[in-house]
């Protein structure tokens, strides 16, 4: 719901990074994005292509990295992939779960079109 | 093709500024929770159930958050504590600015608890650190048992949880054991609480423990 304002954040970060004579050149933006950060991909990906709009970054397309959930067991060990949000650990039973990825929200890098010199 | 490295966190701004927040509430010695849930689950009825019976014995602070009007401020305002209304014009949560905002209009050496009533929404708010110690999550017997399965992050990220409106639970097909099960499957730790805002019911628990939280932010 709250992914134009997602995406206007990834431009101020972009924009930081990238001298303002090459940002006409920025071809791709990744970012990831983790499945419980609360944000829609698709929707970003779109969110991503209003913010540019009329702007030199406005030929910059979003890649985006999704990361599942994990975790890990902080009693046995177990490395969990949690297909479904479920905080017990299905091999000794502990609630002592923690979430080891899933919840990313990251600027990575960006990608420009400039000939190799 | 050339790249440049940016590695940078997304809501890193939001995460400053709430730890700000976070290091002025402790020197104020406040307890201050972040009040969730999805609209009409009832946050600001059970405030006014709380003000009710607590006012005079816990000096209670409310930061109310909407997409517009100021009609929560007025309610609260009514019990005779500081309020103020954060609109956020169409923004589906709120952030730690605009409660850094909120929180200058207050004078916090007159209170002991900052209770910050979000936008009424599960998965927004979820995110969005405001610098409150903890956040407590609201739900009512009328939403359906099966609402911690489908927004996980906002049980996860929330140590209390209120399920309200128990009056209607003659009326509505809400499996109370099994609502509490779906949310101990997000959230073993969760603390669970039952009320009627209507009624009364549990409120006199939720404020005791409201009070218990008070003695510890204090020491």
């Amino acid at each position: 719901m709250h992914e134009l304002g997602i995406a206007t954040s990834i431009l101020d970060i972009v924009q930081q990074y990238v001298p303002a004579e090459r940002a006409g050149l920025v071809r791709l933006v990744h970012v990831r994005v983790g499945e419980m950060a609360g944000v829609v991909p698709e929707t970003l990906a779109f969110c991503f292509s209003v913010a540019t709009e009329g702007t030199p970054y406005r030929s910059a397309v979003l890649a985006i990295e999704q990361v599942p959930m994990m975790g890990r067991c902080k009693d046995c060990g177990a490395t969990l992939t949690m297909s479904t949000p479920t905080f017990w650990c299905p091999e000794c039973n502990s609630p002592r779960v923690q979430l080891t990825s899933g919840r990313e929200l990251d600027v990575l890098d960006v990608e420009l079109d400039d000939a190799a010199p | 093709m050339s790249i440049i490295t940016i590695e940078r966190k997304l809501l890193e701004k939001n995460d400053e500024v709430a730890a700000l927040n976070r290091v002025l509430f402790k020197q104020h010695g406040l307890f201050v929770f972040n009040l969730v849930s999805s609209p009409g689950a009832g946050k600001t009825s059970l405030l006014e159930a709380i003000l009710k019976d607590a006012k005079g014995n816990i000096a209670i602070g409310v930061i109310e958050g909407d997409v517009q009007t100021d009609l929560d401020a007025q309610r609260v305002a009514k019990f005779g504590v500081p309020a103020v209304q954060v609109v956020t014009r169409g923004g589906c949560h709120l952030e730690a600015p605009l409660v850094r905002q909120a929180v200058e209009a207050l004078d916090l050496s007159t209170i002991k608890v900052l209770i910050i009533e979000n936008v009424g929404n599960l998965v927004c708010p979820a995110n969005f650190d405001l610098g409150e110690e903890l956040k407590v999550v609201v739900l009512s017997t009328t939403e359906g048992d099966d609402k911690p399965l489908k927004y996980p992050a906002m049980f996860r990220n929330a140590a209390v949880l209120i399920i309200n409106k128990i009056d209607l639970l003659p009326y509505v097909p809400c499996d109370l054991e099994a609502m509490k099960r779906n949310a101990r499957q997000i959230n073993p730790g969760l603390l669970i609480f039952e009320t009627s805002a209507t009624t009364g019911q549990g409120i006199g628990a939720l404020i005791e423990w409201i009070g218990n939280r008070v003695e510890r932010a204090r020491a």
